[in-house]
C-alpha cells in the first residue's frame, strides 16, 4: 500500500470507517499539517507529532482539530523564514 | 470542500485562524495548487482496510503462526504484506477465557494503523483516553463489553515505539470456516478491545 502522506499514525478521526471532518475548516486544517509534514520537514511526521502531543496535554477537553490547529500554530512558529518572499 | 472563502456565516475564530495559517503556508510555497483537494480526497477514499481482520484469521486458523505473532507482531505482520514506517513496533496481545486486552493511548491517539486502518472518533476522545486507564471495567460495560469480575483487564498504553492490537478470543462453532470466513468475523472494536466477540 502506498502511503500519500505521513499523516496516517496521528489518530485521525474516522467514524466507522469513514474519514470524520464535520466542517471544511478541519479537512483544511488536515491537509495544511499534512503539506507542512511533506514540504517542510520531508516526510518527518515527528515535529508535528510532539506538537499535538503538547497541544493535547495543554487543553484536554479541546476539541481534536482545535488541537490539531494549535500544534500546526506552534510548528509553523519553528519554521525558518527564509522562503517567505 | 475546502473552499471556506465564501462562507456565508462570519468565520469563527478557529476558522480565522486556519485560514491565516493557509494564507501563510501558501504565501511560503508550501501549499502546491489544489493539494488540500487532494489530500481530502485520498484520506476519505482510502476505507479502513482491517488489515488487522487478516491477521487475525490466520492466528486462529495456523497455531504457528499464532506463536510466531505472540512472539514478534511486526515480524508476523509483515508476512502477510502489513507494515510501514507507521507500523513501529508492533505488540500483539492475546484475549482468553480469564484475560481481556485493551488498548489506549493516554498521550494523543497512536494507533496501530497499517493493521486497524485509522481510529475512532472515540478512541482520541480524552474520556476515553483517561477512563479506559482508571476505570476500565466500567468504561468497557458502558461501551456494551460487559466482564465478570473473574476476568482480569490488561490496558496497554500505546506510544510512538510500541503499537499494540488485540487477539480477540476465536468465537464457538467456527470450526469449518475458511481464513477469509473468520476474517469477516473480526470486528475493529474487537481488535482496540472495547468488544469481545
Amino acid at each position: 500500500m502506498t502511503t500519500p502522506l505521513s499523516l496516517s499514525g496521528l489518530g485521525l478521526p474516522r467514524r466507522n470507517g469513514e474519514l470524520a471532518f464535520d466542517a471544511p475548516w478541519q479537512s483544511t486544517v488536515f491537509a495544511l499539517a499534512a503539506a507542512v509534514v511533506e514540504h517542510a520537514f520531508g516526510g518527518n511526521r515527528e515535529p508535528f507529532r510532539q506538537e499535538l502531543i503538547k497541544a493535547i496535554a495543554a487543553e484536554p477537553g479541546r476539541p481534536y482539530w482545535e488541537s490539531w490547529t494549535a500544534a500546526l500554530e506552534a510548528l509553523v512558529l519553528t519554521l525558518p523564514e527564509g522562503s517567505t518572499p | 470542500m475546502s473552499d471556506s472563502t465564501h462562507h456565508p456565516a462570519p468565520m469563527s475564530p478557529v476558522e480565522q485562524r486556519v485560514a491565516a495559517l493557509e494564507a501563510l503556508l501558501t504565501e511560503r510555497g508550501l501549499v502546491p495548487d489544489g493539494f488540500i483537494e487532494q489530500v481530502t480526497h485520498r484520506y476519505e477514499s482510502q476505507t479502513g482496510p482491517m488489515n488487522g481482520a487478516k491477521v487475525v484469521a490466520r492466528a486462529w486458523a495456523d497455531p504457528e503462526y499464532k506463536m510466531r505473532l505472540l512472539a514478534d507482531g511486526t515480524a508476523a505482520i509483515a508476512e502477510l504484506g502489513f507494515g510501514g514506517p507507521e507500523g513501529d513496533h508492533m505488540v500483539v496481545v492475546e484475549n482468553t477465557s480469564i484475560v481481556h486486552n485493551v488498548i489506549v493511548c493516554t498521550l494523543c491517539s497512536c494507533y496501530p494503523w497499517p493493521v486497524l486502518g485509522l481510529p475512532p472518533a472515540w478512541y482520541k476522545d480524552p474520556p476515553y483516553r483517561a477512563r479506559m486507564v482508571r476505570e476500565p471495567r466500567a468504561l468497557l460495560a458502558e461501551m456494551g463489553c460487559f466482564l465478570t469480575e473473574e476476568v482480569e483487564i490488561r490496558v496497554w498504553d500505546s506510544s510512538a515505539e510500541v503499537r499494540y492490537l488485540v487477539l480477540p478470543q476465536r468465537p464457538p462453532a467456527t470450526e469449518g470456516m475458511t481464513e477469509a470466513e473468520l476474517a469477516a468475523l473480526v470486528t475493529r472494536d474487537s481488535m482496540i478491545g472495547v468488544a469481545r466477540l
